[in-house]
């Protein structure tokens, strides 16, 4: 099957469609909880929205490569590291909405927080990885890192999954969307087990080695 | 609609009433759904009239109040109090309603009445959280809850029928439900059908399904924190967007220790949360 790849001009047309379509979706959230729109608790309102938006853009940059390879659409992996950074924005308002609206500040509770509650701390774990991978997206520090690079950037499968687990255990007691979730990430997740199950087996080779 | 009351300055609270407007739409009602805005949406419907209000059990006069003697057979006033959820947000709401106590006492309750249970209506047409798990949050339903006899002839025990000056709006549990100002709200049980007085102690609704998370007293206490998150401090639902600074203190029993803390003397508050 031969595909055409599309112009470089409409390349950079659609990324700039996905920053304003990104942007102006949170500027509008912001907006609304600023001036008390967004449901009665605007905080919850906020936090639950940066929340899920990360969660949302981490499916969707998990589903980049799948498609890619399914439909034969290679020019799709220039979206991957786009979409990533997005997750990254997303989960720092997050994290910031927590500290400065929830917390308001309290860094001593944030501290207790994260070291008592399981999910919270769940959720500083991804938050630390996603750092990581955002910090070493860029490209000179990509060719600099060699094969150690894509080493570190399989956390995201780490990622995904204590996001989502973050996800379930924040919920009181209606799991059927985190269940939802979780469903789909292990179907993301069965589009690569030729990868995860080569890179869990070496990795289980040389721990029995020692 | 509207409703006559006495105002009294006897129960009231410094801090600024929550708006009317968050009162009536942000509700746990698992019966209308899980989410806090959905019983605002999926209750406009239910209806309240025909009610029946079962007063039964260890009592020598049982009795049945319909719709309209829930209104007329004791003295409404209002009463200002904290509502303290126990995922740690809280309001300031005017209830209209009488003393739980004054109802018991006229069913004369027996030597044996220990406990009182309270059952929420069971209708599943109308209510979309008990015709559906994924809506009603995994609930079995009906919903119930109970106190100690000495909690329930409280002063501060309260029946509610309105607030706001006006008859409960269905996402906050028309016609009548309970509100123990001191307890954390899951304790409030709404649109009750049932009281009965009894010797064992009622299970209760949260504490069946999580308890280790939720138990039977569930008094507010900034000591004992919720396995999942801090119960020291609190968010006011108040006016005002995201950068309302709104989140203060929890008080030992939600302020109200002055009233209650003698019924708990010689209690471990942190093994009967």
């Amino acid at each position: 099957m031969m595909t055409r790849r599309p112009s470089r001009a409409a390349l950079i047309a659609a990324k700039i469609c996905i920053h304003l379509t990104a942007l102006s979706w949170v500027g509008y959230y912001y907006f609304l909880a600023i001036t008390d729109q967004l449901g009665s608790d605007p905080v919850k309102g906020i936090i639950h929205f940066t929340g899920m938006s990360a969660l949302n853009m981490l499916l969707l940059t998990l589903a980049v490569s799948p498609l890619a390879r399914n439909f034969n659409l290679p020019w799709l992996l220039g979206f991957r590291r786009l979409l990533g950074l997005y997750v990254f924005f997303f989960a720092c308002l997050h994290l910031l909405n927590f500290i400065l609206f929830e917390l308001q500040l309290d860094f001593s509770l944030f501290i207790d927080e994260v070291i008592e509650r399981p999910y919270i701390t769940l959720g500083m774990l991804a938050f630390v990885i996603l750092t990581a991978l955002a910090i070493t997206s860029f490209r000179h520090l990509k060719r600099k890192m060699g094969r150690h690079w894509q080493t570190l950037h399989n956390l995201i499968y780490a990622a995904v999954i204590l996001v989502v687990i973050h996800f379930y255990w924040s919920v009181k007691s209606d799991i059927t969307e985190p269940v939802i979730y979780i469903l789909l990430i292990i179907g993301l997740l069965l589009f690569r087990r030729q990868k995860l199950s080569y890179y869990l087996r070496r990795k289980v080779a040389r721990i029995s080695q020692q | 609609q509207d409703l006559d009351f006495a105002k009294s300055n006897a129960q009231t609270v410094p801090d600024a009433l929550t708006p009317e407007a968050k009162v009536i739409s942000h509700n746990n009602f698992y019966e209308f759904g899980s989410q806090k805005h959905q019983p605002a949406e999926n209750a406009q419907s239910f209806r309240v009239n025909p009610w029946s209000l079962k007063v039964g059990g260890e009592v020598e006069k049982p009795f049945t109040l319909d719709y309209e003697q829930l209104f007329s057979q004791f003295v409404i006033e209002e009463r200002i109090y904290r509502l303290r959820c126990v995922e740690a947000w809280s309001m300031v709401i005017p209830w209209l309603g009488f003393e739980l106590g004054k109802l018991i006492k006229r069913a004369q309750p027996t030597s044996k009445a220990r406990y009182v249970a309270f059952k929420t209506l069971y209708d599943p047409e109308q209510m979309p959280g008990q015709r559906s798990r994924l809506v009603g949050g995994g609930i079995d339903y009906p919903y119930v809850e109970g106190l100690r006899i000495d909690e329930a002839m409280n002063p501060l025990t309260l029946l509610s029928v309105g607030l706001y000056g006006k008859t409960l709006p269905p996402q906050n549990g028309a016609p009548v439900r309970l509100v123990v100002p001191w307890k954390y709200g899951f304790k409030s049980i709404k649109s009750i059908v049932e009281i009965q007085l009894t010797e064992k102690q009622p299970p209760t609704t949260w504490n069946i399904l999580a308890p280790h998370e939720y138990g039977f007293y569930a008094n507010v206490n900034p000591e004992v924190d919720h396995p999942r998150w801090s119960q020291a401090s609190e968010r006011r639902i108040t006016k005002g967007g995201l950068f309302t600074r709104n989140r203060i203190k929890t008080q030992m029993f939600n302020g109200y220790g002055e009233q209650v803390a003698d019924l708990y003397r010689d209690m471990d508050l942190s093994k009967n949360y």
